[in-house]
Formats: C-alpha cells, structure tokens, sequence
C-alpha cells in the first residue's frame, strides 16, 4: 500500500472512532448515564481530524463546547474522554469539567468552552505566548458559524491581525446556529468574509474530504508558524443530530438531513481508499477495532469511580 | 524606608518583577508610548520594550482573554485596564475563564495573571466612571481580590499578585496615586489574605479597605480627642478574607463598624458583617453596622458626590450610632 493510502487510514480511523465514540455516548446519555447537555460532532469529523492532522505535540488547540471529536483527534484517549462524560475521577477533567469542557495540558488541548466565542481569546492567547517566547507553536481555534456575531470572536481577530499572532481559526459552518439557519443570524453567507476587516488571510471551504481540510488547514498552519500571520477559515460541514441531545431539530427537515448524509465525510474517505486498493477487509478491521476502543471506553467509564467531595474545592485556588 | 508615591511604588513593583521574571508583560490601554492613563507605567516602555510593554487597542474582552490563554500557555501577564469600570466588558474573561479554568480542568491549567488599575470614584466622573467592582468580583471563587490602601501596600501587595499563581485583581485608586508613604527597601513582598491593625483602640472594631482607610483613620483620630479610642482595621485583601484579627478586635471591643466606599446591598461589608456576628457574637455589645456610599448611581455634582461617598464626618457618626446602644 501507498503511504497516500497509509495517512489516509489513519485519518479515517480517526474519523470512525470519533463516531462510534459518540454513537455511544448519545446511547449511554438517552440511558440517564450521561448528565447536562452532550452536543454531539457526528458529521464534522473530517474538520477536527484533517486540522489536526497538521499539528505537531506542541502546537495549542483550543474548541467550544462541541468538543469531543476535537479531543480525541488530538490523541486524548478515548477512555479519560467517555470517563469524563460519565462524570467519572477517572475522565480527563476529573468528573469536574463533563462533555463541554475537556481538557490535556499534556497534549496541549486547551479546553471546551461553554460560553460562545470566549475562548477565542484564550486562542490568540496561546499564540501569543508563542510568538513571546520564540518557541514555533501555533494555535488553532475551532468555533462554530453562531459565534461569528459575538464580540469576543471580532476583538480576537482583531488583536491576532494587529500582533501577527501565529493563530488559525477556523469556523465549523454547519449551517445552524442552534435551531437558527445562517441566513438569519449573519449579513453575509461567508463567515471567512469578516478577515477583510482586519486585513487577515482567509480560506473557505467543504469539510467533506479529509484530505482537503488536511491540505488547506495545513497552508494556514506553515503560514502561521513560517511567518507568524494569522488566518480566518470557514469549513462548511453539517451535523447530523441536533445542537445537544436535547433539540428534537424542529428547524430542519428530515429529508434534508437524510440528503446531507449522502454526502459524508466517513464514507467519502472510505470510497478514495477503495480507489487507492483498500479492500472489506480493512474496513471491517477498522469497524471492529473502533467499536472494541470505545467498548472498552464505556466499561472503563461505567466502573471508573465517582470523585469524592474533597475535590469540590480542591481546584479552585492553586 | 524610603519614601514614594503612591504610583511610583506600582512602578516599582512591576519593574523589579520584570526584571526578575522574564515571562511577566504588562497588556493595556496606553500604557506604553502614552506612559500610562495614570502614569503608572511611566518609563516602562523604554526600559523593557515594546515586547514587554503593550498598547492594547480598546478591546478589554479581547486583551484580557488574550491574557488569560496566554497565562494558561505559561506566561505571567499584568493587565492594566485603565479604570476598573472598563472591566466590565471583559466580565466574562474574568468570570468564566480566568477564574474557573484551573477547576474545571480538574486542576491541570493555573491561571498566573493580575489585573490591575484606579477603582472607586475619581472626582466629578459621573456615574459610569465611579463605582467599587470589589463586591463583583470577591464573590467569585478562583480570584483573589486586594485593594491597597497605604504606599507600602501598593507596592508589597502587586508584587505578591505577580508571583501568586492564581488571577489576582488589585484595585487601586486614582485619588491615592499622588499620595506619598514610606516604603521599605529591598525586595518588599506583602503576603495576600492578611490585614493589619492600622491603628490600636479598646472602645470601637472599624474594619475598612482601600481608600476608605484614610476617612476611617481620620474619624479615629478625630474620635480619640474625645476619648473614643477606635481600633481601625485594614483589610488589604478582601478575599482571601483574613477575618481572625478582625474577630479578636471585635472580642475585645464589643462593637464594629464596617466602612465602605461601595454600594450597601450585598457586598464585601456584609460579609464581615456575617462573619462578625457568627464568629464575635458572644462578645456584642451593638449591632455590627454598616457605613457605605449612598444607594444610587454617582452623581456627578460635586456636594452630591461628596455626599454620596462615606466621609471623615459619616464614619464619625457611625461611630457614636455604634457608642449610642
């Protein structure tokens, strides 16, 4: 085999893991086993993994409140990540953090963030501390279409753009901003539009090959560590649930999202590795190796133990 | 000893933290080329550079996000924002990253940042320009909040703020910049969460913080010509809040006054108040009462706004309201 196909199975297992992975927490959430809100990646993965891909250990990644795919496509296991949903001392951020704020200071994952596009500062933040120290990270910040209107995203960009701060940004457009289309919650239909302002580099595209998030992402992120420039991008993508596990999606037909997933991202990556020879068997291999991680994940979940109440206020001064 | 202005002992106190730390930066409004809204960080620019030293463009949110993520990847910022009113823009930043990122990641990020700047009323700045955040921001947990009031404090406890690893707000005051204090040499670190007795007394506990040290000293004095022997104490830190010297003043004295340049509702004075009448209760003679500003926006008129701010005369007469049970 091709090393094309080698590092393209590698980013559709990713893909497939992040999938079965919250196939089974939503299972495990509509079972009472998963508390607050779960809001689910499933039909995004290409745009985490194909990001990430670019990434070297100590490059800063930082995501809202959507931030599973984000967490394991950095490498987070997936067993301090299930753990982390059940609530468990076990999960990546001690049972204290749940779905909406997963962190890894050792892999560099900087945090979900529950409040819509306050974390877009921490981003420019870790780029900033970068470029201070020399040391040739960059940082990539993922958001969603719907943070596009907040203040936090626009003074970011702006500080970015000033500073020359070597930050990617990208925003996952996946057309609903909750239960509201775009086209009632921005003046413009592209959301890469807004870098003018700011005299920033831009791109937009379609997240539904990996390959090509990997590519264009990859262009933002050798333009941020090679010259320090920051860069707006807006991948288009779709989700297939809804915001969170609450929304029964009232917004959108069932026709529409049936449609959409004709054209998905998993099944885009599987028919190219078809084309580079990859046969059933290598699929079958990754579906079971994929449903055994995440088998193990929530067993290791459901008999990790419960945080005790010394930790309700261990954390909150250093 | 030396002695300072009150705005030269902040400067020296970021200075010898710069020169120690290279990760410490000061981020804000003007507080470079202009040399600082206050100047504060007068000379700074030109002894540390550009690098260290950063104009921010008004983006309150964004610097001090900026600043937070940064401190979170490593380094130890000093934001100043140019009144604490403009803080409130960046409310969010403060409340829901800087104070909880180190427990809502299970204890993996700290958060090493100080944010600093003049809080309370200037003179004749109307009512968005004059107000007390202390209440605001106390009450969250992962902040530390102090308010120096004396020279040696300015400097001691905004050192102390850089080299503490968590966020930690010092809310100065433009009324005290120009004042002069003795200030001792060296390395001269003010532990946070620890007060002091500015003034010993037997009749009357006075616990106080900031600016209204000054009204409060001032009162005791004025009340010590009659007799009235008042113990004043300063809290410098409102949270951590170092509530033991007060208790065991208010043993001993059997009444307090809690004064205040803030609101009334809510806020930093009732919680000594809670703790007092907890803690001391045994050992009342009176009720703990409550000297405050006056419950309403500032007005901009200035007999209004010298009435609406707890002066030498209000402390005076909570005082004796305290003497009179």
């Amino acid at each position: 085999m091709t090393n094309q196909h080698d590092a393209l199975l590698d980013l559709y297992r990713q893909m497939v893991l992040i999938r079965r992975f919250e196939e089974a927490a939503a299972k495990a959430y509509s079972q009472g086993k998963i508390g607050g809100f779960l809001h689910l990646y499933i039909g995004q993965e290409a745009s985490a993994v194909g990001a990430l891909a670019n990434l070297t250990r100590d490059d800063y990644v930082v995501g809202t409140y959507r931030d599973h795919g984000l967490a394991l496509a950095r490498g987070m296991s997936a067993r301090a990540c299930m753990a982390e949903l059940y609530g468990k001392v076990t999960g990546c951020s001690k049972g204290l953090g749940g779905s909406m704020h997963f962190f890894d200071a050792e892999k560099r994952m900087m945090g979900g963030y529950g409040i819509v596009g306050g974390h877009v500062p921490l981003a420019a933040g870790c780029a900033f501390a970068a470029k201070y120290r020399g040391s040739g990270e960059v940082a990539l910040c993922f958001l969603g279409e719907g943070a596009v209107s907040i203040g936090d995203f626009h003074e970011a960009m702006s500080l970015a753009a000033l500073w020359k701060l070597p930050l990617v940004t990208i925003v996952e457009n996946n057309e609903y901003s909750m239960g509201t289309p775009l086209s009632r919650t921005m003046s413009v239909a592209d959301a890469s539009a807004k870098a003018l302002a700011y005299g920033m580099a831009r791109d937009r595209f379609d997240a539904k090959d990996v390959l090509v998030v990997r590519e264009r992402i990859g262009a933002a992120v050798e333009r941020a560590r090679r010259e320090s420039l920051p860069t707006l991008i807006e991948v288009q993508t779709y989700r297939y649930r809804g915001h969170s596990m609450s929304d029964p999606g009232k917004y959108r037909t069932a026709d529409e999202v049936e449609a959409r997933k004709k054209d998905d991202c998993i099944a885009n990556a599987e028919r190219s590795l078809r084309a580079l020879g990859a046969g059933d068997d290598v699929f079958a291999g990754v579906d079971r190796e994929m449903e055994a991680a995440v088998d193990d994940a929530v067993r290791f979940a459901e008999e990790s133990a419960e945080p005790g109440e010394e930790l309700i206020e261990a954390y909150t001064y250093a | 000893m030396r002695e300072l202005r009150y705005r030269e002992a902040l400067r020296e106190a970021l200075a010898e933290e710069m020169e120690r730390d290279e990760r410490v930066f000061i981020v804000g409004e003007e507080v470079g080329h202009y040399q600082g809204a206050y100047k504060v960080t007068e000379g700074l620019l030109a002894r540390f550079g550009e690098r260290r030293v950063i104009d921010a463009p008004i983006a309150e949110a964004g610097f001090a996000g900026l600043a937070i993520g940064a401190a979170m990847a490593g380094l130890r910022p000093v934001v100043e924002f140019m009144t604490w009113n403009f803080s409130a823009v960046a409310f969010d930043q403060i409340l829901n990253n800087a104070a909880k990122v180190r427990q809502m990641s299970g204890g993996q990020f700290t958060c090493p940042i100080v944010f600093r700047g003049p809080n309370g009323a200037a003179r004749q700045t109307g009512s968005q320009h004059s107000q007390c955040f202390e209440a605001f921001y106390a009450h969250m947990p992962g902040i530390k909040v102090v308010c120096p009031a004396t020279v040696a404090d300015a400097k001691g406890l905004l050192k102390a703020a850089v080299r503490d690893d968590n966020p930690v707000l010092v809310l100065e005051d433009e009324r005290l910049y120009g004042s002069k204090g003795l200030v001792p040499d060296g390395d001269h670190v003010a532990p946070l969460g620890v007060s002091a007795v500015a003034r010993a007394g037997s009749h009357v506990t006075i616990v106080t913080w900031g600016k209204m040290l000054i009204a409060s000293l001032d009162a005791a004095d004025a009340l010590a010509r009659e007799g009235v022997e008042c113990e004043v104490i300063d809290l410098r830190s409102v949270r951590p809040l170092d509530h033991a010297p007060v208790i065991a003043s208010v043993e001993k004295t059997g009444r307090c006054l809690v004064v205040q340049e803030a609101w009334p509702f809510g806020g930093v004075g009732a919680e000594v108040v809670d703790r007092v009448q907890r803690d001391a209760f045994g050992a009342l003679k009176a009720p703990v009462l409550r000297v405050t500003g006056r419950d309403a926006p500032m007005p901009y008129n200035k007999k209004l706004e010298d009435l609406t701010i707890p002066s030498t005369d209000t402390v005076v007469r909570g005082v004796r309201a305290l003497l009179a049970y």
